[in-house]
């Protein structure tokens, strides 16, 4: 990956929204009163939120706050205790198979089928899907060339390194051109470039009226890549809007910090000092 | 720092029963079976107590010998046997040398294999309690023995981690580790043979072993009772010798492992175009299919209960030789058999990559069919060559017909059962890039009963046509056999398509609920 970035071709422009409805444009995704407890834990306690379409949204929060788990039952993965996820106005947990063509997941932390090759997985995510087989055979070229894994891709995927991992699962999540794409901590262990690479890519993809949320813990790169941001803590939200509204003048780590608390200042740890 | 290093070790067991009650089922179960084979094992060195002391100093030596066999060379193939004190996770603590070897030596005593061998190991001082000098050798020769055992272990996992830890030797090793495990029967049968023929060989090798590093420490109060003290003094001088040098080659590729970044083995295997991707119609069934054709050959955990096929026949025609050859028509049933099971833990096996096709929303009936067809694929033609072949062997051709109803009736019947099992009961297998036979802790309970249950249905489910095939090949019945071929094909291929629906409904309904499941054996 020494090689500089090679000209981003255009990504796969999103499919037509099936019922397009000028009049009030449903959100992309809306949550209403999600709740999940695990045994005697709550890991998400009722959170409502609405991520307008076309927007680029940040999911930020601490480790443990219920990012994951929130991402996992707005894709389909985890069932809710309580509450109802919208993807366009269709009910995720009443009609799945509808509403998760709609949708594109690169959920963090699972595995992948990595004895495959690169392009087998990606083959694989698109026939999945039911797509036909040339423009899933095209759209894997392209998105091996997009995210430079063009040389690797008759390597099998356990044998790839960490962020070559990533850049294939997103390229497994992008094949069927989604109206919404979440990303579950994308950039994690993925070099600089690609890192580019990717926000260019999701860039072009929101301007052709897509919708992306991401979720991650690193504030400056959610404050320069997304328009929109949601805070959660302890299971909860504590602040939703767009990133303007949300920072209120102060950078977006010092928000942060403010709304979750839990930050020390005095002079701990004082034996640690070499002078 | 040793104290610490044991208190860790145990914590780390009582932690992981903690985390779920079958663990704990698990667990007892491992435990009882221990203690059964320990029972007797014990009572066996007891008894040896009475037996002449030539005869009984052959016996601790040979089994002895095969115990620190067993030590040095199982967790070489058996990988995740025991890593939970892996020296590489220390590699950040500034832990001395010498604590740090004694403490992992002595953590490799907690557990269950280590308490076994401890056991045993103070059984053979009841076998030699023939008096003060036999007493002290034996107790020696245990502690020599145990350490042997353990640093021994040690010693060969951490030298040989560099060439073991790389995927490729893992998956193939694991592996090739199957067919002598197969052949075991076999192999005892041929021993048993020789036994028979030649008690009088063994005293010739266990003198020899005794000699060895294997068998030094178990010879030792053998040669003190027989008064051979100059004897003695060389076995307990090899034995000492091999502690001594095992420790130092531990030592050395310990200091190596503590400095060197844990190498991945980084040979990248490649494998050009798109395999079976590039042959099958589009769609989703057939591309679960596709991937299931290159996880049969790729990964390790599938291959394991495939290259057990091969060996069937042998096996069968070594057990057949003398007897009635018509033993070797049960190939094609039992392979039929193992091929219809081996689905039953896919989804388990998938591990948490099936949230592609949860998130992809793949049609139950996809998933469903697209898994049994991947399988059909390899079994079927297998089982009939199998029949086929059986019955050359036996020479009655007119066997084929139902050898050939049973087979296929079992297979599609098996095909059918498991498809539903793997949406209902997600048991813990291992886990993807662990050896096929890493039995994950506590996971014996549930899978033990899930496999119960699993061949109880399937012997009630297969039922007419391996009565109607026994009659058959019996009465020697050509109007039979064909009726058996019918039953087999019509019956087994409505129960596949039950299944499948079945499996495909409740696929439908409950696999966010799967994915849970696997995540939570993750």
């Amino acid at each position: 990956m020494t090689h500089p970035a090679a000209p981003v071709p255009p990504p796969p422009a999103p499919d037509p929204a099936p019922d397009p409805d000028p009049s009030t444009p449903a959100p992309a995704l809306a949550l209403r009163g999600l709740w999940k407890r695990f045994g005697d834990k709550v890991a998400v306690a009722g959170i409502d939120l609405d991520v307008p379409a076309g927007s680029f949204f940040g999911l930020v929060g601490p480790n443990g706050a219920g990012k994951t788990t929130t991402l996992s039952m707005a894709t389909g993965l985890l069932r809710p205790d309580a509450g109802e996820v919208l993807v366009q106005g269709r009910s995720l947990w009443a009609d799945p198979t509808a509403a998760k063509r709609l949708l594109g997941v690169l959920p963090d932390g699972v595995r992948l089928f990595d004895r495959l090759t690169g392009a087998q997985l990606i083959t694989y995510a698109g026939l999945l899907r039911g797509m036909d087989r040339d423009t899933v055979a095209e759209r894997t070229q392209d998105l091996l060339a997009t995210l430079d894994l063009a040389a690797d891709a008759d390597t099998l995927v356990v044998d790839y390194s960490a962020g070559m991992t990533k850049k294939v699962a997103l390229a497994a999540a992008l094949i069927h051109a989604p109206r919404l794409l979440v990303l579950d901590e994308p950039f994690e262990a993925v070099d600089p470039v690609s890192a580019a690479n990717i926000r260019e890519i999701l860039h072009a993809y929101v301007a052709t009226g897509g919708t992306v949320i991401v979720s991650s813990h690193v504030m400056d790169l959610v404050q320069r890549m997304c328009d929109h941001v949601a805070v959660v803590a302890g299971g909860r939200l504590l602040a939703a809007g767009t990133v303007d509204d949300v920072r209120a003048g102060s950078t977006l780590e010092e928000r942060f910090v403010d709304l979750v608390g839990g930050r020390r200042t005095g002079e701990g740890l004082a034996w640690l000092r070499t002078s | 720092m040793v104290a610490h290093l044991l208190r860790l070790k145990l914590t780390l067991l009582r932690n992981g029963l903690r985390r779920s009650a079958w663990q704990l089922v698990g667990l007892a179960f491992g435990a009882l079976y221990a203690v059964g084979v320990l029972l007797i094992a014990v009572g066996g060195l007891v008894a040896l107590r009475f037996v002449p002391s030539p005869d009984a100093a052959v016996v601790v030596t040979l089994a002895g010998s095969a115990l620190v066999l067993g030590w040095w060379v199982v967790p070489l193939v058996a990988t995740g046997v025991d890593s939970t004190l892996d020296p590489q996770r220390f590699a950040t603590y500034a832990v001395p040398r010498r604590p740090l070897l004694t403490g992992l030596a002595l953590a490799g005593l907690v557990g269950v294999p280590g308490a076994v061998t401890t056991v045993l190991a103070l059984g053979t001082v009841v076998s030699w309690a023939r008096g003060p000098a036999t007493v002290v050798a034996a107790v020696v020769g245990a502690v020599l023995g145990v350490a042997t055992c353990v640093v021994g272990a040690r010693a060969t996992t951490a030298t040989l981690a560099g060439v073991v830890g790389s995927r490729r030797f893992r998956d193939s090793a694991a592996v090739l580790v199957v067919v002598p495990l197969m052949l075991v029967g076999p192999i005892l049968t041929a021993l048993g043979g020789l036994l028979a023929a030649g008690v009088d060989a063994l005293p010739g090798v266990a003198r020899a072993l005794s000699w060895t590093p294997l068998g030094a420490a178990w010879a030792l109060p053998g040669a003190v009772a027989a008064g051979e003290w100059v004897g003695a003094l060389g076995r307990l001088v090899v034995a000492c010798a091999t502690v001594a040098l095992l420790a130092a080659a531990w030592s050395r590729a310990l200091t190596r492992a503590l400095v060197q970044p844990p190498s991945s083995g980084r040979s990248a295997s490649r494998s050009r175009g798109l395999g079976a991707f590039g042959r099958v119609p589009a769609g989703p069934t057939w591309a679960v299919a596709a991937r299931c054709l290159v996880y049969w050959r790729r990964d390790p955990r599938y291959a394991g209960s495939l290259v057990v096929v091969p060996v069937l026949p042998l096996v069968l025609a070594f057990v057949s030789a003398d007897g009635s050859r018509a033993l070797m028509l049960v190939a094609a049933p039992v392979a039929a058999l193992l091929l219809g099971w081996a689905i039953s833990a896919d989804i388990a096996f998938d591990s948490t990559a099936f949230a592609l096709h949860v998130s992809s929303a793949v049609p139950g009936a996809a998933d469903r069919a697209g898994r049994a067809l991947a399988a059909g694929l390899i079994a079927v033609p297998v089982v009939v060559v199998f029949a086929v072949g059986s019955v050359w062997w036996v020479g009655r051709w007119s066997d084929l017909a139902p050898v050939l109803g049973a087979s296929l009736g079992i297979l599609l019947t098996g095909l059918g059962l498991s498809s539903v099992i793997s949406t209902r009961f997600v048991y813990p297998v291992p886990l993807p890039g662990q050896s096929p036979f890493a039995t994950p802790s506590g996971s014996l309970g549930v899978s033990m009963l899930t496999q119960l249950l699993g061949f109880g249905a399937l012997t009630v489910l297969v039922l007419p046509e391996v009565v109607l095939a026994t009659v058959a090949v019996v009465g020697g019945s050509v109007l039979l056999g064909v009726v058996t071929l019918l039953v087999g094909l019509v019956l087994g291929g409505a129960l596949l398509v039950g299944g499948l629906l079945l499996g495909a409904r409740w696929y439908d309904r409950r696999s966010p609920e799967l994915l849970q499941q696997v995540t939570a054996m993750a």
